[in-house]
Parts: structure tokens; sequence; C-alpha cells
């Protein structure tokens, strides 16, 4: 699996821990996330319709070398913030390339299913493609084809 | 053994006034013998930043479903999870969870499927908990281990299955409790929600659309009887009536309201809900604004 050496690091942390040392961990990356700058927080404001987890996430692809990623989402999310912030502190300055390279799974190495569901986890795997479509159509990388097309006699 | 109900004169005119309990009146009996206190939440985590004094977390993923097939636990891993928070089965359980107390709901219907007598729900829930800035802890209190029985699931009153559900079109009232983007079909699941979705849109054949919320007073408690009584005016107390909505918890807190607080008879759950049928091969589904009417029908 090729991951960012950040992005590496953390999965690296999580899997060596039990499932309530998980969860701890957990939170404080929810504790970590920054807050957004000032010229994202009023796009961030607007409402969605019956949106229970609202997360917001920003992409800046101007240096295809450096992408910036800009996250919120509220305190009574805790989880959804954690997820952020791991997506954050692992990818934020990343290239595009490494970023597009991230397998849509790698989450499944973070050991968290036990401690959270499998089926939040994919929350993750929701942002992680949110992040990648945005990446995409800014650089113009990895053209428009879907992820798993191309496959030989597919 | 159980703990005495709530007085609240706020609760006096529901049907059921016993399974509800104030902020003050749980403030005022944390500790109290025979109370157990349950978070369950949307978000897994919220109970770790911090909960009311007591409280325990049941999460619905992680503890009432099934982890292999599409069920929720049987009655040896009911009475095992009830052992390990020390539950009796005569305690008298108060559940409270985030965004208007809907996965509460859920685990109050499941407690139910198990015939757990005394299960009640905090009203407004862990937001109203929090807004009076009342006492909260980090501690994850340790029980003694109980000796719950094993007591078989019933699913034959409270929840109602697709062949039963295909059955009723037509012949009992459906609730569709889900937002009325999800109702009409023009969105297939909730936003954020992808992995929740479905394949095809819309609603059963004759379902009403009742978006669960409207029970719910924007402070999360729930809305005074007159109010409901004017939002749930189409639907009869003693007619079967099945409610469903994506996954069987937006629509087990309609099941609380109809049950509990308007005095419905004869309410089930179909917990298999739009991720089943939206996905099943050849089953009816209207689309649109209407209900729509049942196969065969003109």
């Amino acid at each position: 699996m090729t991951l960012p050496p950040a992005l590496a690091e953390i999965v690296e942390d999580f899997a060596a821990l039990g499932d309530s040392d998980k969860i701890t961990l957990l939170l404080e990356f929810a504790a970590e996330l920054p807050d957004l700058p000032e010229h994202l927080k009023q796009e961030a404001m607007e409402p969605v319709p019956e949106c229970q987890s609202p997360v917001f996430l920003s992409v800046d692809a101007g240096d295809p070398e450096s992408v910036r990623l800009y996250f919120t989402a509220p305190p009574e999310a805790p989880t959804t913030r954690g997820f952020a912030a791991i997506l954050h502190q692992g990818l934020d300055t990343a290239s595009a390339q490494e970023i597009l390279d991230v397998p849509s799974d790698f989450y499944h190495e973070l050991g968290l299913g036990s401690a959270v569901s499998p089926l939040r986890l994919r929350g993750m795997a929701g942002m992680l493609a949110r992040i990648k479509a945005q990446v995409r159509t800014q650089t113009g990388i990895g053209g428009s084809a879907p992820p798993g097309s191309g496959r030989p006699g597919a | 053994m159980s703990v005495e109900t709530d007085p609240n004169p706020a609760f006096a005119d529901y049907a059921h006034p016993e399974r509800l309990v104030s902020t003050q009146w749980l403030s005022a009996h944390l500790g109290a013998k025979g109370l157990k206190i349950i978070e369950s939440d949307e978000d897994v985590l919220l109970y770790d930043i911090g909960h009311i004094p007591t409280a325990q977390k049941i999460d619905w993923h992680l503890h009432l479903n099934d982890p292999v097939t599409r069920d929720y636990i049987n009655g040896e891993q009911f009475a095992e999870l009830m052992r390990s928070k020390g539950i009796e089965r005569d305690d008298t359980i108060v559940i409270y969870g985030d965004k208007s107390n809907w996965w509460a709901a859920y685990a109050l219907w499941v407690f139910t499927l198990f015939g757990h007598e005394d299960v009640r729900l905090l009203d407004g829930g862990r937001d109203a908990w929090m807004a009076e800035d009342r006492e909260t802890s980090f501690d994850v209190p340790e029980y003694p281990r109980s000796d719950y029985p094993v007591v078989e699931r019933d699913d034959s009153l409270i929840r109602a299955f697709k062949p039963q559900v295909l059955e009723a079109i037509g012949k009992e009232p459906l609730v569709d409790v889900r937002s009325p983007q999800e109702y009409t079909g023009e969105r297939t699941h909730m936003p954020d929600y992808p992995e929740e979705g479905a394949l095809r849109g819309g609603h059963i054949p004759t379902a009403i659309s009742i978006p669960w919320a409207k029970a719910a007073a924007p402070d999360g408690r729930f809305r005074p009887r007159a109010e409901l009584d004017e939002i749930y005016r189409d639907l009869d107390p003693d007619t079967p009536t099945i409610a469903y909505c994506r996954i069987g918890e937006r629509s087990s807190h309609t099941w609380f309201v109809l049950t509990y607080l308007l005095g419905f008879t004869k309410v089930r759950n179909y917990d298999g809900s739009w991720t089943e049928w939206g996905n099943a091969v050849r089953v009816p589904i209207a689309v649109g604004e209407e209900p729509g009417a049942a196969p065969g029908v003109e």
C-alpha cells in the first residue's frame, strides 16, 4: 500500500493500539482539527437539509505539489471530526498524485472497525472520495476515469 | 427493582407518561437503586467526551446488531450484554442520545423486542442535558454482573418484515418517516450517508409521508400531545400500522411517539426499511409526492 509518510505513520500508530486506546487517540485527533481559515468560514455555514453529519471540506490543489485540505465538523460529531483530522494530518500538503494514490480502503488498516463499526468507517472513505474528486477536477490528473476502470477485460 | 415514574405535568397528556423522564427527574435520581442509564448515539464517540454520570454506552452498530447476519442480537447475546452492564430484568432503564433521541428510541425499541418492561427515554436526550449545563462525567462505571435471564426476542408484535409489508400494501396504513426528498425518490440516501443508499428511489405504494422530525421540537423534546395529534391525524390508533425509514432508526422514533405518546396499540417498525425495499427485486415502488395506489388497483 502506498501512503504518504504522514498518513502511513498515523495508520501505524492506530494499528498498534487496543480498542479503548484507539478511541482515545481518535478523540485526540478530533480535538486537534484546526479551525477553518477566515475565507472559508462563511461558505461552511450554509445549511445542508437534514444533514446528520455535517462535515465541510474544501480542497485547494492550486499547487499540485502541495495540496491544501480544509475541514470542519461540529463538536457534537466527534467521530466525524476525528476522521477529518486523520485525513488532514495525513494528507494536507501531500502532492496531488500522492493523494490520488491513496487506496480507497486504506482505513481498514487503522483497525477501527471494532471500535467505531465498519459502517461508520465508510464515512472516512466518503470523505477521501470527495477529496480525490476535487483534486482530479482541479488538476486534471488521472482524467475523469472512475476508480477501477481501465482493467483489461473488465 | 423499578424506580418511581416522573410526575412531570408536561407528560400528563401523553398516553403513557411513564415512558418519559425529564432532565430534572433524572438529575434528582442519579444513583437511585434499580436505575440504569444508557447512552445511545449516532456518533459513537460522544459518550467518551462526557456523559451523564453513571451512564453506560450501548451502540446500535457495535452491540445491538448481529455482526454477521442483518438482524438483531439473539436472547443469549442480549442477556450477556445486560449482565455485563449490571442490568437486572426488573431494573428501570433510562435511555438518552443525540439527534432528538432517534438512536435512543431505536435502542428502546430493541429492548422492547426482548420484553424489558421498564425502559424510558430522557425527554430531549443528550442535547437537553448539555444545554442545561448539567453534571457530566468521563468515568465509565463498572457494575457487578447481573443474572439477567435469557429471553427470546419476540419479533411478532412490534417488528415487520418485507413479506408482511408487501401483504399490507393497500390493506394497512404505511408511514414513511424519511425526508420528503427520499420519499419522492429524488434522493436514494440521506446527504452524507451514501453507504446506506439504495438502487431505487421512491416509497412503498400507499405509504403516507410524515417525516419523523415533525414530532420533535427544536430543543429535541417531544411536541405536546395536541400538536402530535394534529401531525398524525391521518392515522388511527387501533388500526395496525407500519412505519419505516432507511434502516429502521428514524421509524423507531415514530414508533415510540405513536405507541407511547399517542397510545396506538398495533404499530410495527419495518427495520429492513428502504435499504431493503429500494434494493429488492420486483417490489412495487411509487415515486413523486403522491402515496400511489396498490399494485393492480387503479
